[in-house]
């Protein structure tokens, strides 16, 4: 079955292809077909990779299957090549399941559009280029999907490009992201130059022997690597581009800027989890951004109108837990935060899709309202959703965020002061949540008579994927159950191979600290849990029991409400201290350095190359003479320039 | 001395053979036919080609009729280029058959083949007579061809100044043949680079007489190569000819051309290089003509507003870079040189093809027709951006691999020596040139991607045309990025050839 790996990647690139080349000649079913088939198919290999996995033994459980040589050039070697191992197999099963269940919906969602074809095949695209990202076996190939998926999310953002927002989104997610790519590429150069290999394996093997731990080299290869990851998974202070992400269509939303791209930068981070572990200022660095996003986000969260947005802000503010989880060296449980996160984030967008299906394309939640019995299904669905994301326990999120929370306080890298800001974030997440199930699906129905005629619950390929999501936000959580509970956590056995170092690293911990720990963590969950339940209490009394509070709150509060709203102005401030500097800088470069002198000289040179060319034609007469003249005098002038040149 | 009946081993020369007798039941089928084979006819050409190919690939290495014909790396790899581009010749020929050549379609496909039969001799050659009978059976199906519209007042200059300007050529190449004859006594390439070998400790020197040779030879093959002065044949009779023979002519023609000068110079001449052996240097010498080639048809590209005369100048600036691999002649030049050619088969023959399939549609071959042709044929367009990309050398696509290796042949034999750092300036030259040529290939890009209004023609092209695109594309987009293959099978080309480490 092994062999067969390279199949996980190649099916949704046939489809690609296939889709691609025959643009606009297929009709729509045969296109979604295939696209949904190839992806489906890779889902199914994916299964099947991971339970022969499963059965060898845990030393055994690295494959790696090298297509061929790619790049040979001097002492640089890379291969097109894929590493089967328990994380990576996590990730494919998690990037293919809710790939192909976005896929599905995206049939029911795009229905009417017309650029339909352009759109699957993007999207399987898009596929293609995260299954390399997390299946390829050195920093090289994986830097190809991390730019293939860049470049999908690109054109999946502007995909409605007549829209000016739209393409202008598109824009901002790729110039930004581009500012990450940068840090990314010189850590891997330090990462290259020092162990001269970019394969993983060798470089994890023989990075303990180069570098020095704790020194300014490995410290400064993985911050720049960790400058990648921020611009990928849009954390403080690249976080801008995601809420404007949401300009895309929502299935782009849910699969791309929720489960799977985004999280890029955390698989990235555990992959090179011996690197960082012998980095622990980097590892500092990693938490203490991942906390600052997850609260920061969480605040905006609290204040924003449109449904996509609050979100894009919960998405940032959750990717935050999971960079939180490995600054504390605990890979695994940020890993696990990944995966519940894929499900009940990318339920959410889906959710949220069919609201705004259904809401004939209205997306500011002060227009909603009530539509809890037109939109049932959407109703239940989110609601599981909602109660998984805000850690209630028995829902995978609870058991994800609890990990996280757990560790932040007493991993060895972790601080107290690392779990209040988990803490205060979580009460935070509850509160956004319930708050916007209370004004979408709760209370006076706000919308005009035309849209309420047309509310209508979605069709069948939209609702059974978000069914689907919702069993697995609910069960999803169970193989990684606290030890507290007097489980084995399934999880954290299956991706100990990859994360040797760090399991180590806490187990030596474990034993340091004793089992006193057993009461504190009961008693910081319960804390956490009670918090969760006063902040959801306190959302229905402001937007579902007296809705005037919220308003007054909001009065009382104007100035933090106002800040709230805007974002804290970032974008504003970015503006004003990056961008117009840029702007006019590059403006006095144009107009002066570029147009007078550069463009001078470029045009100046090609006016004379233009000009010799034409000289040189008149030689060109047609004349038999006059090409033997030449032919006879080329013969003389050579034999002259080699007897006295 | 007793007479001795040669070792004639024939089955070494089964592809040969078969492609003769092929290209005779080809003459023959279009005649019983009574003219009316219309495309039967090329498939039947296509099908020879096929086996010929299938022929060459279970014949394996020997040598044959004594020490004439050779069966070796070089000769085969040369061999799978010649039938490669004679194959996309025919393939994208299916237009004009059924438009123009209207009676002699047989004729017109058995030449073609009776060329490449030509061309598979020469690359078998070890001896400057065989080798000179190979290049004319390679050139007089050509001169036929390239005068094939009768009616077309351009063709038959063509025609024309292909046939006055081969013959020029071929006299010059025979009396640089007979000068080196004169000082080493025999035509084995070998046997003569150890005869002047000798001659040269006997004497000394030998004084300008090699020279004499070396320039009477360059001139000859130069003309085959169209590096300058001999290349103003080139745009004209690219103009005038079939499209398809252009093509031909720019590939097939040229890649033997290439064969003959590495077996004369790189192997035979192998001693006279370098600047100790001044002014008996063909390294020099070549070096010269390839920077002229690079800069002059770089240069005069870019005012075509034909793209058949600007893929000719086109042609003889690529024919520059190829020399740059030739004359660097350490294990890496020679590889690069295949390599090059390889790469260049399938961007080139692909360019030329997109040509002949427009020239088909709109009877035009003015740049202007390419306006707006990303809109009304997106695939078309999309294609030829890639083999115009991949001529420029823009990666990951084969021609940018093949660049790369040119160039790093040089780089890396001018660092060997302080005699050889003129090397470092060939490259340099050579990496300004490619900027300036990227001008006129973004400039086709250009023209049918930003340009506001649609072209009127939605092309349709016919089945074997489009079979000739898709091999040229996966060849351009496979072997940019996954060349291993290809970069095992040259490695055995230069010590094949009798390349000595310098």
């Amino acid at each position: 079955m092994f062999e067969y790996l390279y199949l996980v990647p190649i099916l949704p690139l046939a489809g690609f292809l296939i889709n691609g080349l025959l643009l606009g000649r297929l009709p729509r079913p045969v296109v979604s077909f295939v696209a949904c088939t190839t992806v489906g198919l890779s889902f199914i290999v994916s299964l099947l990779l991971f339970f022969e996995l499963k059965e060898l033994p845990v030393e055994a459980r690295v494959i790696e299957q090298v297509l061929f040589p790619w790049i040979s050039a001097g002492s640089l070697h890379a291969n097109i090549g894929f590493l089967l191992d328990p994380l990576s197999a996590v990730m494919i099963l998690v990037v293919t399941g809710v790939g192909f269940l976005i896929h599905i919906y995206s049939i029911g969602y795009m229905h009417h559009d017309p650029c339909f074809g352009r759109y699957f095949t993007y999207m399987n695209l898009f596929m293609f280029s995260m299954l390399v990202l997390v299946l390829a076996d050195n920093y090289l190939f994986m830097f190809v999907g991390w730019e293939g998926v860049g470049l999908c999310s690109y054109l999946l953002i502007g995909f409605w490009y007549e829209k000016q927002s739209a393409s202008d989104a598109g824009k901002k997610a790729f110039i930004v992201n581009r500012i990450g790519d940068f840090g990314f590429l010189i850590g891997m150069f330090i990462i290259f130059w020092q162990v001269g290999s970019l394969d993983f394996r060798t470089v994890m093997q023989t990075a303990p022997e180069v570098f020095v731990a704790g020194g300014a080299l490995i410290t400064a290869a993985c911050l720049l690597m960790f400058v990648g990851a921020i611009g990928k998974s849009a954390q403080i202070p690249l976080f801008v581009w995601l809420p404007d992400a949401m300009e895309g269509p929502t299935p782009v939303s849910a699969l791309i800027h929720a489960a799977t791209m985004v999280t890029a930068g955390v698989y990235m981070i555990a992959r090179s989890n011996v690197l960082y572990l012998m980095a622990p200022d980097a590892l500092m660095v990693v938490a203490i951004i991942g906390g600052a996003t997850a609260l920061f986000a969480a605040t905006i969260g609290l204040a924003q109108n449109d449904i996509k947005r609050v979100l894009a802000y919960s998405t940032v503010s959750q990717l935050g837990y999971m960079f939180l989880a490995c600054g504390v060296a605990s890979f695994t449980a940020g890993i696990f935060h990944l995966m519940t996160h894929a499900f009940f984030k990318a339920l959410l967008f889906l959710a949220a899709g069919s609201v705004i299906h259904a809401m004939s394309n209205e997306q500011d939640m002060r227009k909603m309202g009530g539509l809890k019995k037109y939109v049932p299904i959407t109703y239940a669905t989110m609601l599981i959703a909602t109660l998984t994301i805000s850690g209630i326990p028995g829902f995978s999120g609870f058991f994800s965020k609890d990990e996280i929370l757990w560790k932040a306080f007493s991993s060895p890298y972790g601080h107290p002061i690392l779990w209040v800001i988990g803490f205060v974030t979580a009460g935070l997440t509850a509160f956004y949540m319930f708050r916007l199930i209370y004004l979408t699906f709760h209370g006076r129905e706000r919308m005009d008579d035309h849209t309420r005629k047309h509310l209508h619950e979605s069709p069948k390929s939209m609702t059974v994927p978000l069914m689907a999501l919702a069993a697995l936000s609910v069960v999803g959580g169970f193989v990684g159950m606290p030890h507290l509970f007097g489980v084995t956590n399934y999880f954290e056995h299956w991706l100990e191979p990859v994360m040797a170092g760090a399991s180590q690293d806490a187990a030596s911990h474990a034993l340091a600290a004793g089992g006193g720990d057993t009461g504190l963590e009961l008693g910081l969950m319960f804390a956490s849990v009670l918090l969760v339940l006063v902040a959801i209490f306190m959302a229905r009394k402001f937007y579902h029991q007296k809705p005037e509070l919220a308003t007054q709150m909001c009065e009382r509060l104007s100035g933090v409400h106002r800040i709230l709203l805007n974002k804290y102005y970032v974008d504003e401030i970015y503006g004003a201290v990056v961008v117009r500097p840029l702007v006019n800088g590059s403006k006095f470069l144009w107009r002066i350095v570029d147009v007078l002198f550069i463009d001078g000289f470029l045009n100046g040179l090609a006016t004379v190359y233009s000009d010799i060319s034409q000289l040189l034609r008149t030689g060109q007469t047609g004349r038999v003479r006059t090409y033997a003249t030449v032919f006879v005098t080329g013969v003389a002038v050579i034999l002259a320039l080699m007897l006295f040149g | 001395m007793e007479f001795q009946l040669p070792e004639y081993n024939l089955r070494m020369m089964l592809p040969e053979i078969f492609l003769f007798l092929w290209a005779l039941v080809v003459f023959l089928f279009d005649l019983l036919s009574k003219r009316r084979s219309e495309s039967a006819v090329g498939y039947l050409t296509l099908l020879g080609l096929l086996i010929c190919g299938g022929l060459l690939a279970t014949t394996g290495y020997g040598r044959g009729f004594g020490n004439m014909f050779f069966s070796e790396p070089m000769a085969l790899f040369f061999k799978i280029i010649f039938l490669g581009s004679a194959f996309m010749a025919v393939g994208s020929s299916f237009g004009i058959i059924k438009q123009k050549i209207v009676n002699h379609r047989g004729e017109y496909f058995g030449l073609i083949l009776l060329s490449t039969v030509g061309m598979m001799f020469l690359a078998s050659s070890q001896e400057l007579l065989s080798l000179w009978i190979g290049l004319e059976l390679t050139t007089i199906p050509l001169f036929i061809l390239a005068a094939f519209f009768k009616d077309d007042k351009l063709s038959v200059e063509a025609g024309i100044k292909y046939f006055v300007f081969g013959a020029f050529s071929s006299a010059l190449l025979l009396y640089g043949f007979s000068f080196l004859y004169g000082m080493s006594g025999t035509t084995e390439i070998v046997a003569m680079k150890m005869n002047l070998a000798a001659l040269f400790i006997a004497n000394g020197s030998l004084g300008v007489v090699p020279l004499v040779a070396m320039v009477m030879i360059i001139a000859g093959l130069g003309f085959k190569l169209s590096l300058p002065p001999f290349h103003q044949w080139a745009p004209d009779v690219y103009e005038g000819s079939p499209t398809p023979i252009a093509a031909f002519l720019s590939v097939g023609s040229k890649a033997a051309g290439l064969v003959a000068f590495a077996k004369i110079f790189v192997n035979g001449l192998w001693a006279f290089w370098g600047a100790e052996m001044a002014p008996n240097d063909w390294g020099y010498l070549t070096g010269i003509l390839a920077c002229a080639a690079m800069i002059y048809g770089n240069v005069v590209a870019i005012r075509q507003t034909n793209i058949k005369r600007m893929l000719a100048y086109s042609s003889i600036a690529q024919a520059g870079y190829i020399m740059i691999g030739m004359v660097a002649v350490n294990e890496w030049g020679l590889e690069a040189v295949a390599f090059y050619v390889f790469a260049y088969l399938f961007a080139n023959m692909g360019a030329f093809a997109i040509v002949a399939i427009v020239e088909d549609k709109t009877g035009s071959c003015q740049i202007g027709t390419y306006r707006g042709l990303s809109q009304s044929s997106p695939g078309l367009a999309a294609c030829m951006a890639v083999f115009l990309l991949s001529l420029a050398g823009i990666p990951p696509l084969a021609g940018f691999l093949a660049k790369y290796k040119v160039f790093a042949a040089a780089i890396s034999l001018a660092g060997q020596s302080q005699d050889y750092t003129w090397l470092y300036w060939l490259a340099g030259v050579g990496l300004l040139t490619t900027v300036f040529a990227l001008y006129y290939y973004v400039n086709i890009i250009k023209q049918m991607y930003f340009s506001a209004e649609e072209s009127p023609y939605r092309i349709k092209p016919n089945a074997p045309a489009v079979a000739v695109v898709a091999i040229g594309l996966i060849g351009v987009v496979l072997f940019g990025i996954y060349a291993e293959p290809i970069l095992q099978f040259v490695k055995d080309i230069p010590a094949a050839a009798g390349v000595i480490p310098r």
